[in-house]
């Protein structure tokens, strides 16, 4: 079914646009030109001539907002679910307003949730965390005692879902990167390494793998290979600078850098050290790639590089012609981002994005393009390339090698269409 | 400052913590000369702090109640597919269905042998998954949902022996017990093979990726968010200036 197409005018431009610079003028992208300005209006702007009541009577003093929130105007800003896709809020996820966000750092109460026995709450002075298995001497830490460990580290990681964009491995099907790319957020964390605490323990040498359990009402477990644990992997109490939010896991929860987001237990109560993962429910039942064969991979802990595009999107559509920025994320659960490229005819041809705010492994990553848009449809996608040189396939070479049963692990790339009228959609295209 | 002052600086600075009965955690064990005060700097190697404390072991044994697939880990006790049947019926039938067929929403319990290679794979312990121990594991951990860890090893045998019934695993007669726990073979345990992405994938590492002329046609719109329309709060068109 082929609905619409670019035609093959607008593609020789857009072509000529991104080859050379004498062409960008009559392309749909454009590198931001100098434009012309509008003239002053008939009347004059009333905001300024005027007086505001905000800029006559007094507003509130400190302390009428002990505890700082949005402004009144940001109120749409919120997480966001889907109510069809879960039987129970309690087991269910919602989504980061990408869309309205920006530069690296996701905003705490904005992080999107996945939980599978509701948020824990619990009081810190109660909670303890326990090492236990192949160790010299079981041992029971208090969240007290783990602030006292030496060796305190701060990092910003990004945290995604392996079901990130899960429903879109069929074909488009929510229109919005907060429902189809929603499921990562990127915070700084304050903890101390998990090496600390195993080797405060003591692991045997013929220990290989960590079961991390948390203390919510689902009992949440994963098996982690020992070498991840003792590499990077953090125990915090701490994001972006204040506790944990507790459907973040407060008190204490598992930082896995890079690996997908079920593995960083919340509400963080127990390592088991063993020789053997456990194959609990979440790394069989769940969390295992089912390929066209019907066999299935496990244990794919890694997340791809992968990179959308966040504005344009279809929760956030072109307003305006002349200057516009197109900006998104990008991220590896391999290391750095090397290089964003984007494009605007549906991949046929790509320029390099430029890249702002720091570049940290296993971080989202800030990119933009900066252009005039002149009301032409576009087709715009954006390809991440991590330092290890792996390049984010398209969502059909991903298609090919895993067919369309593996839900997990979708980091095909995303493709919005703006339309004439700026309306953005969420599309495949073939 | 020259790499022998800051040197002297630590090693100064050490001496007037310690004084105060403040000591550099990663200094501790020894009074070392200044050149080895730099380089403990660089080689940590592990040192307890003596943080915490040593685990009971009734506390142990509370909260260490995962299973392994060799049955490690599994408690003593017993539990038939007709005692299952009672327990499954008034605890679990509500949300999986009488069947394990799934009431609404609720996930399936049963069924879908051989349906992974089609269009709604559907993944029970009969048809997907591998090991029998994650059943006893997660029902004895989780479940019933909202009211966890509330099921005594009995029962949670006799509800995984239930289960195995309603899979076709085992017989109406079968009784479950930590004896012959790892005798029932499961279907799919063969179907299932670690991350290979690495290799399989190889064609994803790409050191000169296309950026001009990529696609021998202009692309063509063949599906559309819009049309499955189940977006929440989807929004009308925009006006451009
Ligand atoms: C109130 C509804 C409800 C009841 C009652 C309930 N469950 Fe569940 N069950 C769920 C939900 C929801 C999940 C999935 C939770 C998640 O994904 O985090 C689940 C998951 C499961 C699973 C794993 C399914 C899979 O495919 O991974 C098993 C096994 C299970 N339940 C067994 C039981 C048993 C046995 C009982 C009775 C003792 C029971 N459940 C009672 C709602 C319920």
């Amino acid at each position: 079914m082929t609905e619409t197409g670019m035609s093959r005018e607008t593609a020789r431009l857009n072509r000529r646009g991104f080859l050379g610079a004498a062409g960008l003028a009559g392309a749909g992208l454009a590198t931001a030109a100098t434009g012309v300005r509008a003239a002053p209006p008939a009347t004059p702007d009333p905001l300024i001539t005027d007086v505001q009541d905000w800029a006559r009577v007094l507003g509130d003093g400190v302390q009428a907002r002990p505890y700082g929130s949005p402004s009144q105007f940001e109120k749409h800003v919120v997480r966001r679910d889907v109510e069809w896709l879960t039987a129970s809020r309690e087991s269910s996820v919602n989504f980061t307003p990408l869309h309205e966000l920006d530069g690296i750092i996701t905003p705490s109460g904005l992080c999107f949730e996945r939980h599978h026995g509701g948020i824990a709450e619990i009081d810190p002075s109660k909670h303890r965390l326990m090492i236990n298995g192949l160790v010299d001497k079981p041992m029971v830490f208090t969240v007290e005692d783990l602030k006292r460990f030496p060796g305190r580290q701060n990092h910003a990681y990004f945290l995604e879902c392996a079901a990130n964009s899960g429903m879109e491995w069929r074909g488009a099907q929510l229109n919005g990167c907060q429902f189809t790319h929603g499921m990562v957020h990127n915070v700084w964390y304050t903890g101390i390494p998990l090496k600390t605490l195993l080797d405060e323990a003591g692991i045997r040498t013929n220990a290989k793998w960590l079961l991390a359990e948390g203390a919510d009402s689902s009992g949440m477990t994963r098996s982690i290979p020992l070498d991840k644990g003792l590499k990077d992997c953090l125990v915090v109490w701490s994001m972006n600078g204040e506790a944990l939010r507790p459907e973040q896991g407060y008190p204490v929860r598992l930082v896995v850098p890079g690996w997908e987001g079920n593995m960083w237990v919340k509400w963080l109560r127990r390592i088991e050290v063993g020789d053997q993962p456990w194959h609990q429910r979440e790394e069989t039942s769940k969390y295992t790639d089912l390929l066209a064969d019907g066999r299935s991979r496990r244990f794919t802990f890694i997340m791809d590089a992968k990179s959308v595009v966040t504005n344009p999107s279809p929760q956030a559509p072109l307003k305006h012609k002349g200057p516009n920025v197109l900006t998104g994320l990008a991220w590896s659960g391999r290391g750095k981002i090397g290089r964003v490229d984007v494009s605007i005819d549906g991949g046929r041809n790509w320029r390099t994005a430029r890249i702002d705010g720091p570049v940290l492994p296993m971080s989202l990553t800030r990119f933009y393009v900066d252009f005039d848009w002149n009301g032409q449809e576009l087709m715009i996608q954006s390809r991440a390339i991590d330092e290890t040189g792996y390049v984010q396939p398209t969502k059909d070479e991903l298609r090919k090698v895993r067919g369309v049963n593996s839900i997990y692990h979708n980091n095909g790339i995303q493709t919005w269409l703006v339309r004439a009228n700026g309306e953005t959609e969420n599309v495949e295209i073939g | 400052m020259s790499r022998s002052a800051k040197v002297f600086t630590a090693a100064t600075l050490c001496v007037a913590l310690a004084g105060t009965g403040m000591v550099l955690a990663q200094q501790r064990p020894a009074a070392p000369a200044a050149g080895a005060v730099a380089a403990a700097a660089h080689v940590a190697a592990p040192q307890r702090t003596g943080l915490g404390r040593e685990a009971h072991a009734a506390e142990v044994a509370a909260w260490a109640i995962a299973i392994r697939p060799d049955g490690q880990g599994l408690p003593p006790g017993s539990g038939s597919v007709k005692k299952g049947e009672d327990i499954y019926q008034t605890q679990c039938a509500a949300c999986h269905g009488e069947f394990g067929e799934g009431a609404g929403r609720w996930p399936v319990l049963a069924g879908g042998r051989g349906s992974l290679k089609g269009e709604n794979p559907e993944k029970t312990l009969g048809s997907f998954w591998p090991y029998l121990s994650t059943t006893f594991d997660y029902v004895r951990r989780a479940m019933p949902y909202g009211n966890a860890q509330s099921l005594s090893n009995d029962e949670v045998y006799a509800l995984t022996a239930y289960i195995m019934y309603l899979n076709d695993l085992v017989p109406e007669s079968f009784e479950l017990t930590r004896e012959n726990f790892t005798s029932v073979p499961m279907p799919n345990v063969g179907g299932f093979y670690d991350d290979d992405r690495e290799t399989t994938e190889r064609a994803f590492w790409n050191p000169n990726p296309c950026m001009t002329d990529c696609r021998p046609t202009v692309p063509q719109v063949t599906g559309r968010a819009r049309v499955i329309d189940v977006t929440p709060e989807g929004r009308s068109g925009p006006r451009v200036e």
